[in-house]
Parts: structure tokens; C-alpha cells; sequence
């Protein structure tokens, strides 16, 4: 075969950048047009009225009514806004706000919104809302929104994210977590205070601590530390800027209203993926139960009441599909659906 | 595009008559490379970048997952860059080496498109990052064979202006998929794989397989390469083994090449700075930390280095030539230790982080590409891309023990006295490499 001219060599090329091109441009029309399809729809959930402002709205005008607030991941035009649902009807209509948020959690008084500014340049912040979706204090993330949460008295918010960014596979994993005073100056990062397993300090360079969970005393709040592999619940002191911990395999605390019992996540396999479990660890007797969930669960779970723990679940079959599902927390029966296409849950009570 | 080209005519005129002229223009092959490397790193970086998001929000993947990745291509990229390097050589088909590994890479991003999960996603990263690792030494000694001996850092200059391009360009046009269709992972994988394509068209049928370089000395050497870079299929068919003009036999591989004292020498000092090259993502973090600016901006200051990397490359690459590779390769460690110094300052104001990300750029301006330069200066015709496999496989090798040692450091004595420590041994590792170096320090005589 005679070489190809450099014209013809040239000629190649651009036909193949304008068949590439088109190609990619004519898939990227598709599925902007798919995508504006599918915003245009009716998401498929029943709906309260639309247009309400913040998680004030939801349940007329009472604002202290009881209800489950979360991130609305029903696709179609309020995908990815914060939703809620009266506690008396959780599969009934939901009120969906103009608030967007990747990860929520909301008392009577606020909600923090954790959100992916996306955008050319994409950036991350942690949004503390009042309960008309108007702004009352932001922190900028490092990276990808994780977990969230505000304490009973509304007083005290934390926040977790991924330390990513361009830089991220080189570092590995890293989490940065904070806890701020709603009316006044942060904690800093809780990689700062004094972390003792056993009775000896951690100094480790992959020390990581997420997952915060507020308990009735505004000193003291547990979460999760990790480094070397291992994971640990702690106990945290705000004044005295210690995390001591106090059992192993924990992951993402949550604590019962009642103060008596711990929710978490537990890992049960880490081949070929991590998958994790429920638990709720009663404080006094140091008793572990297990609850009956066939599916890995990577979540912060947050009680629907004394006796019950909810969580999100992702679907296996549809990615990005997620649904709230509820368990009896002393593992007595499986967990059963809560609230359909939903995700990030916090209960108003 | 058709500008950059449009040099082509010239560049068949100047050098001939004018040789050693540091003013001569880039070789067309050298800009088609770097248009290569410009697709490749769009196609790449542009999946790298909402990776994290996709795994967390799509897959539902814990980001520890992904992490862990990491440090198994780290070991094997290094040793698949020797092998790249090596059957470069030995094969005499440069191009095609690297073409391979051009195509790797490619094909690997139709498995994002067909598979979900994360076994997928770890093998489709490996592959990519092995595929890099195939093509860099091969693709470096096209490079060198395309370009006048004195022309070598600004030609890997050009070179890494537009790689890095590509890098800038990849993030910001995924997050502008997003932006329009939140969830539009797959048309960015869509648009990933014609950029990769495209870059594999164009690396096929626009750059000659040359694997040796130019002999710019001799007017015939300097017309020879000319030739090579306007009729590349016919200088690499005839020109090289049975034309009339080839004047000496192409030199075979051997081993023994590698063993230049001069090469020697570079291998160690590029070794000793490596381990004294942390890795930018633990200077961000060390800013994230002690600046409210550079934690609000974390996710990107990475575009602040690229974007001082791309401005510098060309005229440091340049100065290297004119002013002597191994100067500028010794000094450009300066800026490194300027923003090691920057980082740890008591106070870290806005303009602080933005100098310590100039800084960076510089440094990698300054060594990146002029590494390169220099391992193959270093090395004779037929081992280059072994010769620039060494020197890179040494820089990568000692820079993930730098990370590790780092990490130890980190925690052990605290941020900023970890950083002030590298900093120190970095202050006494320049003038030290400087008089292991010194006898090939001279000023480039310009005929």
C-alpha cells in the first residue's frame, strides 16, 4: 500500500475529528434533551402544593408539627431538593421546597444543607438555612459533601467532607470534619483534638474523625475516628478537645433521642467491596444488636423514635435511585420501606 | 491548529541554513505530539476529575474505596515505564510503542461506558495509568528525534504547554457537562473516549516513527532531520537504514549506553531531589490548613500550578537551552524550596497561596520537561527513550517514597515542622547537586 500524502493524512484527521465530535455532541444533545424531558415531567410522587420556601411550609401552617425531612431523589424537576413528609403519613405527600441540597439535616429551627456548587469551577459549601430557606451562616468544603448534623437544641452544627480535589488519589482517603456554634466561633477541625485509644494518643497521619452526633449535653458528642485500617466510636469533649474511644468497628454514630443507645454503621465485609451493617449498641448493658438487613448500608442513621432507626438505601438495580427504609432497633423484624425515592432523612419531632 | 502547522514550511527552510539558532522554530512532529498529549489529558483528566462525585453520588461507593487504588499502579507504572522505554529502543518503533500505550488507555474508557461498580472503575484507572506509563518514554524520545539538539527544552517545552492544556481544559469542560446535564456521567465519558480517539488518529498518521535524532553539527545530520520531519514515512522507511544519505549506522541498544558518568550523575541528583519533592496535594493540604483562602479554593488551586506550568513551560524551557538545561534543572529547585518555605510562613495571606501555586508551576516548568531534555542528551542515539525511562522511573520511585516519609514527618513533628525539615534538606540538596554536577554546568556554546 502506497503511504498516504500529507494531505490526505490530514484529510483523515479532520473527518475523523468531525465524525468523533458529532458523534459525542449529537449523545450529549440526546441526553440534554432527555434530561430536560425529564425535568419538565411530573416527578411521579404525589406532591403537595409547590413553591414553599423552606421546611417551615411543610404541614400548613404549623411549623411544629412532626415530620421527616429529606433529600427528594424521586427523578424529575425537584430531584435533589430537600422534601418532607408528615410523621403520621410518611408514604402520603410530600412537600417538596426550592431548597437543593446532596446532603440534609434539619431540627424546628434549621436546616444545614451540604451542597456541590457545581459550575465551571466547582466548589462545595456547608449551608446553615432558618426554616424560610434563607441563608444564615456558609463554610466552604473541601470536597465532596458526607455527613451532617445539628444538635436538639438547634444551638450546635457539624459538618463532614471529603478532602478531594485534583490532588486526591495521591493523598488517599481523607475526611475533614467541624463543628461550629450556631452563634458562635467553630471548634476547628476535630483532627486538631486529642485523640486516646486504650489510653494511648493517636498521632498517626492518617487520623481521620467524621460521623458527629450531638448528644443532650452540649460538651459532649460522639463520632467516628479511623487510622490504620481501624475504626473507632468516640466520645468527644468540645471544652477539653479530647476524643477518647470507646469500641471498636464504628462507623457514623447516631444517637437515640432518649440518650440510652447508639445506631451505627458496622462493617461486615471488605471483599470485594466495603459493605456495612446496622447496629444500635445499648450504652448501659454495652450490648450489641444487629439489624436484619440484607444490603450494605453506607449511611448515618437517624431515629424515627425510641425504638425505630431509618436509614437510606441505594437501590442495586438503578443507580442513583435511593429510598428510606425503617427497622425495629432491638433487631426483632426486617427493615420495612419508609419513604420511596428519598435519601438523607432527619426527623422533626 | 492549522497555524501551528503553518510553521511546517519554515521550519523546512530555517534550520538548514541556520543550525545552531536558538530562534529556530519547533518541529511540526514535536506540536502534533503535543496536540496528542493535549487530547489525551483532556480525555483523561476530564474522568478524573468528577470520578470522586460519580463513585459517591451515582455508584454509591464509599470514597475509601477509591483511595486504596492508588498505591497498587504506583509499583507497576514504574515498571511498565522501563519496559515502554526499553521496547522503544530495542524494537526501533518509538511511535508504535507509544501508540500502544496511547490505545491502552483509549480502549480502557469504553469500560466506563459498559460497566458500572467498582472492580470496573479500578481496572479502567490501572489500565489508563499503565497505558501512560508505556507511552511517556517512547513518546519523550519522538520528541528528542524531531528536534535539533539545540532546541531540546524548548521543543519539550511546547511539548508540556500543551499536555498541560489539556489537563486545564479536561476538569472544566466535564464540570460544564454537569452543569448543563447534572446527570450526565456517560456523555462525558462519551466525550472522554473522541478526545482519546482523536488523539490516537492523530498520532497514527501525523507524527513519523523517528528513533534517532537529528544531527544538527553536520549540515547533511540537519538536513536529514528536516527531511524526517517534512516526509516522515519516507525518511523513517528509507531514510534511516538503506538511504544514501544516512550517514553513519544507527547505533544498537545496549545497556552499556545507560552508563554515560554524565547520566549516571543526572539519575542520582534527580533521585536525591525526588525524595525531596513532596507532591503538591500535601502543600494544598499544609495551605487548606492554615488558610481560609486556600481552604474555600481547595478544590481547585491544582489549576493555579497548571496554569503558572503552562505559562512557564515554554520560556524556561528556552532559558534551558540557552543558559545551560542542567542550570535551570538545579535552580528550578529553587522555586520548589521557595514554596516549601512559602507554606510554612507564620502567616498565609490570599497572595501567599497564590505565590506558593506560581511557585510550584515554575518548578515544574523547570524540571519536568527539562529532565527529559537532559536524560536524552545524556544518552546516544538508540537508547533514548531507555535513557528517559531511567530518569523518570527514578524521579517517580523516589517521589512516592518522599510521600510516605512525608507522611511519617507529617504527624510525627507536626505540618509546618515537617515541611520546614524537607525545606532545610532541600536547601542543603541544591548546591550539593550543583557541585556533583559542576563539571557539565557550562553555559551552552552557541555555534
Amino acid at each position: 500500500m502506497a503511504p498516504l500524502g500529507l494531505r490526505a493524512r490530514w484529510t483523515v484527521v479532520t473527518v475523523a475529528a468531525i465524525v468523533l465530535f458529532g458523534a459525542a455532541a449529537a449523545f450529549g444533545i440526546a441526553a440534554f434533551s432527555d434530561y430536560q424531558r425529564q425535568q419538565a415531567k411530573p416527578s411521579g410522587m404525589l406532591t403537595a402544593e409547590a413553591g414553599s420556601a423552606g421546611i417551615a411550609a411543610v404541614a400548613g401552617s404549623e411549623a411544629d408539627v412532626a415530620r421527616i425531612v429529606f433529600r427528594n431523589t424521586a427523578l424529575g424537576a425537584d430531584y435533589g431538593f430537600v422534601a418532607a413528609v408528615p410523621l403520621t403519613d410518611p408514604r402520603g405527600a410530600r412537600v417538596v421546597t426550592d431548597v437543593s441540597c446532596d446532603r440534609v439535616y434539619a431540627t424546628n429551627e434549621y436546616e444545614m444543607c451540604l451542597r456541590v456548587n457545581r459550575g465551571v469551577v466547582t466548589t462545595f459549601s456547608a449551608d446553615l438555612l432558618d426554616g424560610n430557606g434563607a441563608l444564615v451562616k456558609s463554610w466552604p468544603l473541601p470536597g465532596m459533601p458526607s455527613r451532617t448534623r445539628i444538635s436538639a437544641d438547634s444551638t450546635l452544627v457539624s459538618f463532614s467532607a471529603f478532602i478531594t480535589g485534583e490532588s486526591y488519589s495521591t493523598i488517599g482517603f481523607a475526611i475533614a470534619t467541624q463543628i461550629a456554634e450556631v452563634n458562635g466561633p467553630d471548634s476547628g477541625t476535630l483532627e486538631d483534638f486529642a485523640l486516646t485509644v486504650g489510653g494511648k494518643p493517636v498521632t498517626a497521619a492518617d487520623r481521620n474523625i467524621w460521623g458527629v452526633t450531638f448528644t443532650s449535653d452540649a460538651n459532649v458528642f460522639y463520632a467516628t475516628a479511623a487510622s490504620g485500617g481501624r475504626t473507632w466510636l468516640v466520645r468527644g469533649d468540645r471544652a477539653a478537645r479530647t476524643l477518647v474511644a470507646v469500641r471498636d468497628g464504628v462507623e457514623c454514630p447516631s444517637i437515640s433521642p432518649d440518650g440510652t443507645r447508639i445506631a451505627y454503621k458496622k462493617v461486615v465485609s471488605t471483599s470485594p467491596t466495603t459493605t456495612w451493617t446496622v447496629a444500635v449498641l445499648d450504652l448501659a448493658t454495652n450490648e450489641e444488636v444487629v439489624i436484619p438487613e440484607p444490603n450494605s448500608v453506607d449511611d448515618q442513621v437517624e431515629w424515627l423514635n425510641d425504638s425505630t432507626v431509618i436509614y437510606g438505601l441505594l437501590r442495586a438495580d438503578d443507580s442513583g435511585a435511593s429510598d428510606v427504609w425503617s427497622a425495629p432497633s432491638d433487631g426483632s423484624s426486617a427493615p420495612t420501606l419508609l419513604i420511596e425515592h428519598a435519601w438523607s432523612p432527619a426527623v422533626i419531632r | 491548529m492549522y497555524i501551528s502547522f503553518s510553521d511546517r514550511a519554515r521550519t523546512t527552510d530555517v534550520p538548514s541554513s541556520t543550525p545552531g539558532k536558538t530562534g529556530a522554530k519547533v518541529s511540526a512532529t514535536v506540536v502534533a505530539l503535543g496536540l496528542v498529549s493535549m487530547l489525551t489529558d483532556i480525555s483523561s483528566e476530564s474522568v478524573a476529575a468528577i470520578l470522586p462525585l460519580y463513585l459517591t453520588s451515582v455508584l454509591g461507593l464509599s470514597t475509601i474505596a477509591f483511595g486504596f487504588i492508588d498505591g497498587l499502579y504506583q509499583g507497576v507504572s514504574a515498571v511498565v515505564r522501563i519496559a515502554g522505554g526499553y521496547a522503544a529502543d530495542r524494537t526501533e518503533q518509538p511511535k508504535w510503542v507509544a501508540f500502544f500505550g496511547y490505545a491502552i488507555s483509549a480502549l480502557a474508557r469504553i469500560g466506563l461506558l459498559v460497566g458500572t461498580g467498582f472492580g470496573v472503575i479500578a481496572a479502567v484507572v490501572t489500565i489508563d495509568r499503565l497505558g501512560k506509563g508505556v507511552r511517556t518514554a517512547p513518546r519523550d524520545a519522538l520528541i528528542t528525534a524531531s528536534s535539533l539538539p539545540e532546541n531540546l527544552g524548548r521543543s519539550f517545552g511546547v511539548h508540556r504547554m500543551l499536555d498541560t492544556i489539556g489537563a486545564a481544559i479536561g476538569p472544566l469542560l466535564a464540570f460544564l457537562v454537569l452543569f448543563f446535564i447534572p446527570s450526565g456521567y456517560n456523555v462525558i465519558f462519551v466525550v472522554s473516549l473522541a478526545f482519546a480517539l482523536l488523539g490516537l488518529v492523530i498520532l497514527g498518521l501525523l507524527v513519523p516513527n523517528l528513533s534517532r535524532r537529528p544531527l544538527a553539527a553536520t549540515p547533511a545530520g540537519a538536513a536529514n532531520a528536516v527531511r524526517a520531519v517534512a516526509v516522515p514515512e519516507v525518511a523513517s522507511e528509507v531514510g534511516l537504514e538503506v538511504g544514501p544519505e544516512a550517514p553513519v549506522a544507527r547505533p544498537r541498544f545496549r545497556w552499556r549506553y545507560l552508563n554515560d558518568p554524565r547520566l549516571r550523575r543526572l539519575l542520582l541528583v534527580a533521585g536525591i531531589f525526588g525524595l525531596l519533592t513532596v507532591g503538591d496535594g500535601f502543600i494544598y493540604l499544609v495551605l487548606q490548613a492554615r488558610s481560609s483562602f486556600a481552604a474555600a479554593w481547595f478544590p481547585l488551586l491544582y489549576v493555579g500550578t497548571n496554569l503558572a506550568f503552562l505559562v512557564c513551560a515554554v520560556p524556561l524551557g528556552r532559558l534551558a537551552d540557552r543558559f545551560g538545561r542542567l542550570r535551570v534543572f538545579i535552580i528550578g529547585h529553587g522555586a520548589l524550596l521557595a514554596a516549601y518555605v512559602c507554606a510554612a510562613l507564620p502567616t498565609i495571606a490570599a497572595l501567599a497561596t497564590i505565590g506558593c501555586l506560581v511557585l510550584l508551576g515554575i518548578f515544574y516548568a523547570a524540571s519536568d520537561g527539562v529532565l527529559a531534555a537532559l536524560a536524552s542528551q545524556y544518552t546516544p542515539d538508540g537508547s533514548t527513550a531507555s535513557g528517559i525511562a531511567a530518569a523518570q522511573t527514578v524521579v517517580a520511585l523516589a517521589r512516592l517514597l518522599a510521600s510516605v516519609g512525608f507522611g511519617f514527618l507529617w504527624f510525627a513533628l507536626g505540618r509546618e515542622s515537617a515541611v520546614l525539615i524537607v525545606a532545610a534538606l532541600l536547601a542543603v540538596a541544591i548546591p550539593a547537586a550543583a557541585l556533583l554536577l559542576r563539571p557539565y554546568l557550562a553555559r551552552p556554546r552557541v555555534s
